[in-house]
């Protein structure tokens, strides 16, 4: 056990190197370049573009910049923002909280209602629960997200005028529990409603599963209660399979959820990577990018890893 | 010696006839799935209605009609006007157009190119296997919107074909774990080898004796793959980065709409209904084609 998982993180280094290439060369690819601002600049001449590609590296050859790149970068010099001219590494500092603060509510909420409801759409199958349930999913997971945010504003925050638009709390206000809270519904409520849909289709498909196992009527045959018979011998076991999904859910805490910080303002990692992105912003995108992607890889290992653990049936080779 | 190459002969015949039932078995299956029967006929009428805008609808999709901006939905405009006064359900249906060509032609290429990969890592193996995997590993590590933004930075906004490309070379991803894992289990079995011993040669194995196999599970994820598509063509397109105005899409005709929400939330919910009911239509067909293709993963009806 403890070897396979040091033989597959050694495994992994490879595989974050190549994807460290392929981050540089990604962003390398991009036009404009992080002097493209000054471009129509009559006060800026030719010497002053020679001198801060100077400053900035930009004169080396590629190989030479990316080896560059990634050796600051092992020693945590993520270099500055082009845009705002901040340490990299103190713009994701300040916008991660707001992202996990946005995407672990999310998650805390979609396995509080996905667990209960896909064990009981199982237990009850082809009951009313079910069907509804099954084709509430099925819409929702037909739904584009932005889409979904669009509605969920104009319905709750432009119609009923329930619920702010956007933003993390009332401008000007000081802090508020009440009003975080407010400002948490909609965006939780828009990526929530999505993602439930497929967690709740694999624990039913689980369980389902489980369900017919013949330990499960051994379990009955002893006498024990039905509760207990869902709860500890079917759910346990269901469960396995769901906890490597989640476990590869965990970048997206970190990553955050474009679309909807896009739609909501929420000054999170998603709104980071695309004001950069169309700022043409390199550090910035690419200390995104490498934290994002290594955040996958280890995800990845972590959900191989626990499934084995949890599932005692499968041998490590 | 001519008795035995006749009994070949009806043997394979037979077999094709059995090759043939079980493709009408799945049929029939499909057919009894009515989510997916209803996913067709809605999905059908959504493509003809489109394909037909210029006779269905009398207005043009692109001209700004300055005296008729805004416009509720009404009976002259079904689904009202938009910031430019002009119809939007003419602009739903020619986006149509843009938005399911664009699903269904990106989910082409992602299958030709995942096939592809898929049978040259899968049946010859070793080291060509274990670069193209890893390569595979590395672009999985990356989140598909993250290179999506940064495509859409590098040109400017998409045109349909380049939208087309980035997509499909974006999505081939599981296709081609799929088809590899089908030749890795397939090549070593006996029917494979029979053939390469009767002097086949490596495409005629590929082709009609492997590739056969993975014919279901591609179908299945290629259909599912074109709604995932038509969300991440609009997604795009709604961020500004995909298909660029005067032709609309349904993505980008929603692109304004965050401005105009207060006054005029039509011009935000028509578009975004036509892409999830295409979705959802396109997602039945592949949870149909699924039970009807793979009768293993039909859940057991107690």
């Amino acid at each position: 056990m403890g070897r396979y998982v040091v033989r597959r993180l050694l495994q992994a280094v490879p595989l974050l190197l190549a994807i460290s290439v392929a981050a540089f060369a990604i962003i390398k690819a991009q036009p404009g370049g992080p002097l493209a601002a000054y471009e129509g600049n009559p006060d800026f001449t030719e010497a002053d573009r020679v001198r801060l590609e100077h400053a900035f590296g930009l004169d080396q050859p590629l190989p030479l910049q990316y080896l560059n790149w990634l050796g600051s970068f092992l020693r945590l010099d993520w270099g500055y923002s082009f845009a705002s001219h901040q340490p990299v590494l103190m713009l994701i500092g300040e916008r991660l909280p707001n992202t996990l603060y946005l995407m672990g509510t999310v998650f805390v909420v979609v396995l509080l209602v996905a667990i209960p409801v896909g064990v009981l759409t199982a237990v009850k199958q082809y009951s009313w629960f079910d069907h509804i349930v099954t084709g509430t999913i099925f819409t929702f997971l037909s739904t584009p997200t932005f889409w979904l945010g669009l509605l969920l504003i104009i319905v709750f925050g432009l119609q009923l005028r329930w619920l702010p638009l956007g933003g993390m709390q009332t401008l000007g206000a000081s802090f508020d529990v009440g009003d975080r809270l407010r400002h948490l519904i909609l965006p939780v409520a828009t990526i929530a409603l999505v993602q439930m849909g497929s967690h709740v289709r694999f624990l039913r498909a689980s369980m389902l599963e489980t369900i017919g196992q013949d330990y499960m009527r051994t379990a009955r045959a002893k006498g024990l209660a039905e509760r207990i018979v869902i709860m500890r011998h079917a759910l346990k076991n269901a469960a396995i399979p769901l906890v490597t999904i989640i476990a590869l859910d965990m970048p997206e805490l970190f990553v955050g959820a474009l679309v909807t910080e896009q739609i909501f303002g929420w000054p999170g990692m998603g709104r980071l990577f695309w004001d950069a992105a169309t700022r043409s912003d390199y550090p910035v995108l690419q200390g995104i990018l490498a934290v994002s992607s290594s955040l996958i890889v280890l995800a990845n290992l972590f959900a191989d890893v626990m499934y084995g653990w949890l599932d005692p049936r499968i041998r490590f080779s | 010696m001519a008795t035995t190459s006749v009994t070949v002969t009806a043997t394979a015949q037979d077999l094709r006839g059995v090759a043939r039932s079980q493709w009408l078995m799945a049929f029939e299956r499909f057919r009894a799935h009515r989510p997916a029967v209803l996913g067709v006929l809605v999905l059908s009428l959504l493509a003809i209605a489109c394909a037909a805008a210029s006779l269905i609808s009398p207005y043009d999709p692109d001209k700004t009609q300055l005296l008729s901006l805004y416009e509720a939905p009404s009976l002259r405009h079904p689904f009202g006007t938009d910031d430019l006064g002009r119809d939007l359900a003419t602009r739903i249906l020619y986006g149509g157009r843009v938005s399911l060509t664009i699903g269904l032609l990106a989910v082409t290429v992602a299958i030709t190119v995942g096939t592809l990969v898929g049978v040259l890592a899968g049946y010859y193996g070793g080291f060509l296997d274990s670069l193209l995997m890893r390569f595979v590993d590395a672009m999985y590590s990356f989140p598909r919107l993250f290179l999506l933004i940064l495509f859409g930075v590098f040109f400017k906004g998409m045109t349909v074909g380049v939208i087309i490309l980035v997509l499909g070379l974006l999505s081939w991803l599981t296709t081609s774990r799929l088809v590899r894992a089908t030749f890795l289990s397939l090549k070593q079995r006996e029917f494979v080898e029979a053939a390469r011993g009767v002097g086949a040669r490596d495409r005629r194995i590929i082709f009609r004796h492997i590739l056969p196999n993975s014919l279901a599970p591609i179908i299945v994820a290629g259909t599912l793959g074109v709604g995932a598509a038509i969300i991440a063509e609009s997604t795009l397109s709604f961020l500004g980065l995909g298909i660029q105005p005067p032709t609309s899409s349904w993505g980008n005709m929603l692109n304004h709409a965050t401005t105009d929400m207060d006054k005029a939330p039509w011009i935000a919910f028509f578009p975004g209904f036509f892409i999830f009911l295409a979705v959802m239509s396109i997602n039945f067909i592949g949870d149909g084609l699924r039970d009807a293709l793979d009768p293993r993963h039909v859940v057991r009806k107690t």
